[in-house]
């Protein structure tokens, strides 16, 4: 069953307080309902981890914009993710600078070092390994994203220590 | 005399100046000029006479584009000024260097374009992944009101203006103008039909223009130095300065504002450093990854808009990717295709089908599955996805790389086929 149908069989979450109000703030920017849509995804993103079906169908009833066309915003962008990730998501570039800088061999470590390939997250919720369009930052090639941090110049050594970083952190 | 307008504040080991230094090292001039008289009309003008043009891929003259937004009593008061900063083209390393390193020239430029299409909201459509230029540019913007550069009457000019910065989720199809649009307005980012074209139908229907981040850095200088200023920068039949960047397996890669018209061996050479030891150079996109291929043979062309063109590629961004000659060209545009399967909105069947088919082409060369139908299907793609085929430029850009990949490396294509494995890996 496609996630359209199942999440109409659900029924809204409650807000939080705290995303009601980082939405409310959005809507001032905006001439009307329909443009916070993205923003709300990302705001309950932020709160949640990942955008569930409960809060798909909140989002929708809050803003008034139908469960289809914000369901088409959410599967659109790279960013929004529909299932759960874990506390790190890995936003590895694959793109064609890194590619010739040779991210195909960090991606091989990632995945020795972790378990885990694109798509996938480690069974102890630790990491979530996505490929990401490239970064924009092609002279320090190869890059990644670990949450909000970009890691540039990726050694196979390098990548051990960002890894261990954010394990420590959690 | 100021030679690097767009990087004279830039010092990437600091923070970027705060609004004071960036004031006192003649930040905010233009506006204070504008303030001193300068009609809109008067602004528009000079952009005209600059010869700027749009530096996120089109190369459309700027002065030309605003003056498509109607203006006058029976135009709609409403209008929209967009700054795209959704940098997502493979190999494009520029607006960030710009929004992270100086805020300030973005939104002293931000208020000169405004100003001239008379908008009194401004949205900067950012990437979501660029989170330091967020940080940068909401702490300038937020100081920019302080000083009364946003706002309500902006230096007595009567003008009102509030700058908004929209973060987005990570789409290439964002960074066609009216895809952007769209994404703006919540919707799924699919490009428009054209027309109309957003200057007179744009961003909630009303008037908007949309330019690249680059393009509205060049703006202050303009004002503040003059046209005959900014026509002496140049080397080459375009004017001004632009940021070429190098990446690759290249000495020192790296991003530099230079004049237009130098010519390319120099970025490569005296900038870049020349390649890595041991490795030659075999082909380079110049303007990211949705540019033609070029040649060694190509390095004494000026970079310059109509130079390029007439080898038959696109200056474009100007941030080069140099292939290697120990590099499988083969798989370096398959992983260019990937990237346009990935990113195809979907929206029209060519590009919705046949960049995926392309794609799966690909993976069976770098198997040692490819065949000479394959290529053919492959060369049939350069057609079917080219300009005029699809409803936007995505798959058109795609045909770049594949084109001109297939014309200078048709003997590693064929060498995929004859030995049923990638030659370069060893």
């Amino acid at each position: 069953m496609s996630n359209i149908i199942a999440s109409t069989a659900k029924r809204a979450r409650k807000l939080t307080e705290v995303e009601v109000e980082e939405i409310e703030h959005e809507m001032e920017l905006y001439p009307d309902k329909q443009a916070v849509g993205l923003e709300a995804l990302k705001i309950v993103q932020k709160h949640q981890g990942w955008v569930s079906d409960e809060s798909m169908l909140a989002i929708s009833k809050y803003l008034d914009i139908s469960i289809g066309d914000l369901e088409g915003v959410a599967t659109f962008f790279n960013l929004v993710y529909r299932r759960p990730v874990g506390r790190n998501v890995i936003l590895f570039c694959n793109s064609v600078s890194c590619w010739i800088m040779g991210c195909k061999t960090m991606r091989t470590h990632i995945n020795n070092k972790l378990g885990i390939d694109f798509g996938e997250t480690t069974q102890d919720g630790d990491f979530t390994f996505l490929p990401v369009p490239c970064l924009g930052d092609c002279d320090r090639a190869p890059v990644m994203m670990v949450g909000d941090d970009l890691h540039r110049n990726l050694t196979k050594d390098g990548i051990d220590q960002i890894i261990t970083s954010y394990k420590a952190k959690d | 005399m100021v030679v690097k307008p767009l990087t004279k504040n830039i010092d990437m080991s600091r923070p970027p100046l705060d609004i004071s230094a960036y004031e006192n090292n003649d930040g905010y001039q233009s506006i204070k000029a504008i303030a001193g008289g300068l009609s809109p009309a008067d602004v528009l003008q000079i952009v005209k006479d600059s010869g700027l043009k749009g530096r996120g891929g089109a190369g459309f003259p700027t002065g030309l584009k605003w003056s498509f937004v109607p203006q006058g009593d029976n135009s709609p008061s409403q209008k929209y000024f967009v700054v795209n900063g959704d940098e997502m083209e493979p190999g494009t390393f520029k607006d960030r260097l710009l929004m992270e390193g100086d805020p300030h020239l973005l939104i002293e430029g931000i208020i000169i374009g405004a100003y001239t299409i008379q908008a009194n909201t401004a949205y900067i459509f950012l990437r979501g992944e660029y989170k330091v230029s967020e940080r940068m540019l909401k702490k300038a913007i937020s100081e920019a009101y302080t000083k009364g550069y946003l706002g309500k009457n902006i230096q007595g000019t009567g003008f009102n203006l509030d700058i908004i910065v929209h973060t987005s989720a990570g789409r290439y199809i964002c960074g066609e103008e009216t895809a952007l649009l769209n994404a703006l307005e919540g919707k799924r980012a699919n490009p428009r039909a054209k027309p109309p074209f957003p200057q007179v139908s744009g961003l909630w229907g009303k008037p908007t223009i949309v330019n690249n981040v680059e393009t509205v850095c060049n703006l202050p200088g303009i004002i503040t130095y003059g046209v005959n200023w900014y026509h002496s920068l140049t080397k080459g039949n375009d004017h001004g300065t632009k940021l070429f960047g190098i990446s690759g397996k290249i000495k020192r890669p790296g991003c530099w504002e230079l004049p237009l018209g130098i010519p390319i061996r120099e970025l490569l050479e005296d900038y870049g450093g020349g390649m890595r030891d041991g490795l030659g150079l075999r082909a380079f996109l110049p303007g990211g990854g949705s540019t033609d291929f070029m040649l060694p043979e190509h390095l004494d062309i000026k970079l310059d808009y109509d130079e390029i063109a007439k080898v038959g590629s696109r200056l474009a961004t100007g941030t080069m990717i140099l292939l290697d000659d120990q590099t499988c060209p083969v798989g370096m545009v398959g992983n260019l295709m990937k990237f346009f399967a990935h990113e195809s909105c979907g929206f029209c069947t060519p590009c919705r089908d046949g960049l995926p088919w392309v794609d799966e082409i690909f993976n069976e060369f770098e198997s040692g599955r490819g065949t000479e139908k394959d290529l053919g299907i492959l060369h049939e793609h350069v057609d079917y996805l080219g300009p005029g085929r699809t409803f936007c430029a995505l798959a058109p850009g795609a045909t770049a790389p594949l084109g001109s990949g297939l014309k200078y490396f048709s003997e590693d294509f064929k060498k995929h086929i004859k030995e049923k494995r990638c030659p370069y890996e060893h």
